[in-house]
């Protein structure tokens, strides 16, 4: 028990003092996230109404596949990745493997589906009366969802606050396809769990307390956006 | 040629019949109202002519132009027209951009959308709740955003389904105060849905009544109102004395018509023999205690069985040896002492009594 408090009060100083390898770290893991995160609103958004304002056969089934990809193993998606960018795989020339770029287009991946499932339930969500009224009051087609997917931006927040926490959080992707090499791909996950396994466990536990307040903090602002 | 041509206009939504057979031209100008109950397509036909939704049969001209089915005339028919529907649609955002989104969508210059949708809003009375989030808008305030919302682009037709359906009284005073300014400064053709008779009476010059989505019959507020074609027409019309009968005498227009052993006198170019329904509206029965000397051809003597009040009335049933359903007001039933099983005399013109096959 006294080292568990210990290491509450050593993280505490760690962060009160910006100890410039904490920072460093919680930095990284930051950019990546929200590179990650910004990437795939931006591909999820036009695919989600493109999925939602058009009727297809297979429609149903591919949602239902969609919201499958929901609990897709941080794991598999790190073997995925791995195969893909390693030497002898069909990406592998592009010499990404262990580098910032590689975590960023796995956890693209990752969060893509849960971002996609949402986006496509927030513009359900959104009145069929809504359209409707758009296209009597004379929008073209391309207008009136337009005019739906600001409807549903609101509801688009939550979507985009589960990617973010989902890829801020992993941690079996970073460590295959980033490696946790110091200085230039460790995150707050990677190094909780090395320094933990070192037995530092002040510095694992000020990395601990830096995520759960960088998603206090993104989680504020974002739901301060909701309410407006 | 008229502005809105419709032929045999028909819509089925999963084989269940909603609308068959609508035929109905409406002239530039015109304000044209369709009355109906509740659930009889009235709706439907609306959205149909608006270009929401396609009709499963049929055809629609707009201004000379077949716009049935082509997507691209069907989008720029529909911004020529305007529709407003029963329950208006906030957008999430101000009054102001609520109004202004028909215009963007035409896009208009930003100075002309300003000056218009501050005109528009003048016109409704929402000047001053312009910044205000449409969605916290009350029913009534909503209603008047989405008439703005629909002239701001100075349509050609506008389409109301029952504009003042849901509101309370003082509301739906607003609102038609509105509708008749709109219909009485501008040369819009507008054509409205309501369940409220009165109101077609009062805003439409003409009106069709539609029934189980046939619509029954096209007229003038008095001839639906006076004249119904049908039996079933004459119910929703508020003729509450539907007779059948056969056609026993005739001299020049007057002719006999055996009512369950009655004789009723009435005028019609009906021939002896023909069975007929004989129609009579309620206010135009007077009920006396004693058999007066009056101009009326046709009195009854019979006893009131029920007697509802209705407001300011009194809704009187009678049997006459047919049964008569009158009106008189609450003061004359009380001066006449009126009671259920009071003797009465019930008379009315022949005029009164409007004759169909």
């Amino acid at each position: 028990m006294t080292e568990l408090w210990d290491g509450f009060v050593k993280a505490l100083q760690l962060i009160a003092s910006f100890d410039p390898e904490v920072m460093e770290i919680a930095g990284r893991s930051l950019a990546i996230s929200a590179t990650s995160c910004t990437i795939a609103t931006l591909l999820c958004v036009p695919l989600g109404a493109l999925i939602h304002f058009n009727t297809f056969r297979g429609k149903r089934l591919l949602i239902s596949a969609v919201q499958t990809l929901f609990s897709l193993p941080t794991v598999a998606v790190g073997l995925i990745v791995f195969v893909l960018f390693s030497r002898a795989g069909p990406l592998g020339g592009l010499g990404l493997l262990f580098t910032p770029s590689v975590m960023v287009i796995g956890q693209v991946m990752l969060i893509s589906p849960i971002m996609l499932g949402l986006i496509i339930s927030a513009l359900s969500g959104v009145d069929r009366a809504v359209t409707e009224t758009a296209t009597a009051l004379g929008a073209s087609s391309l207008q009136s969802s337009l005019l739906t997917i600001r409807e549903a931006r609101y509801a688009m927040v939550t979507a985009v606050i589960m990617g973010f926490g989902r890829a801020i959080s992993e941690v079996g992707l970073s460590l295959m396809v980033g490696g946790n090499i110091r200085g230039f791909t460790r995150t707050i996950t990677t190094a909780i769990s090395l320094e933990t396994s070192k037995g530092d466990v002040e510095l694992a536990m000020a990395l601990g307390i830096i995520l759960i307040l960088i998603a206090l903090v993104i989680n504020i602002a974002l739901n301060r956006l909701q309410q407006r | 040629m008229a502005l809105i041509e419709v032929a045999d206009l028909g819509k089925q939504y999963e084989g269940r019949r909603v609308l068959g057979g609508v035929d109905l031209a409406i002239e530039r100008g015109e304000v044209f109202a369709v009355i109906g109950p509740t659930g009889s397509g009235k709706t439907t036909l609306l959205r149909l002519l608006d270009l929401l939704e396609a009709p499963t049969s049929g055809r629609i001209c707009f201004d000379g132009t077949d716009v049935t089915h082509s997507q691209r005339h069907r989008l720029e028919a529909r911004r020529r027209m305007a529709y407003v529907q029963q329950r208006p649609i906030a957008f999430a955002m101000s009054v102001f951009d609520n109004v202004a989104c028909g215009l963007k969508w035409r896009r208009a210059e930003k100075e002309a959308v300003r000056e218009k949708v501050e005109r528009a809003l003048e016109l409704v009375g929402l000047a001053g709740k312009r910044g205000q989030a449409a969605r916290t808008l009350s029913g009534g305030e909503m209603q008047r955003v989405a008439i703005a919302r629909a002239l701001v682009t100075d349509p050609e037709v506008l389409l109301l389904d029952e504009p003042t359906a849901n509101l309370d009284p003082s509301s739906i005073a607003k609102v038609e105060e509105v509708l008749a300014h709109i219909i009485g400064e501008q040369r819009t053709t507008v054509l409205m849905a309501t369940h409220d008779m009165p109101q077609g009476q009062r805003l439409a010059g003409r009106i069709g009544v539609l029934i189980e989505g046939e619509l029954l019959q096209v007229g003038t507020p008095s001839e639906v109102f006076c004249s119904p074609q049908s039996t079933e027409v004459a119910q929703f019309v508020g003729v509450e004395n539907i007779l059948a009968g056969v056609i026993t005498r005739r001299e020049d227009d007057l002719v006999a018509i055996d009512v369950a052993g009655r004789e009723l006198q009435a005028i019609s170019g009906h021939a002896v023999g023909d069975r007929v329904y004989a129609l009579i509206r309620p206010e135009d029965i007077t009920f006396t205690l004693a058999r007066e000397a009056s101009s009326a051809r046709n009195t009854f003597e019979g006893q009131i069985r029920r007697m509802t009040p209705l407001g300011p009335l009194v809704r009187l049933e009678v049997d006459c040896g047919l049964p008569l359903l009158g009106a008189l007001t609450s003061r004359s039933a009380q001066e006449m002492g009126l009671a259920v099983g009071t003797q009465v005399f019930a008379s009315f013109k022949a005029t009164a009594v409007h004759v169909i096959g």
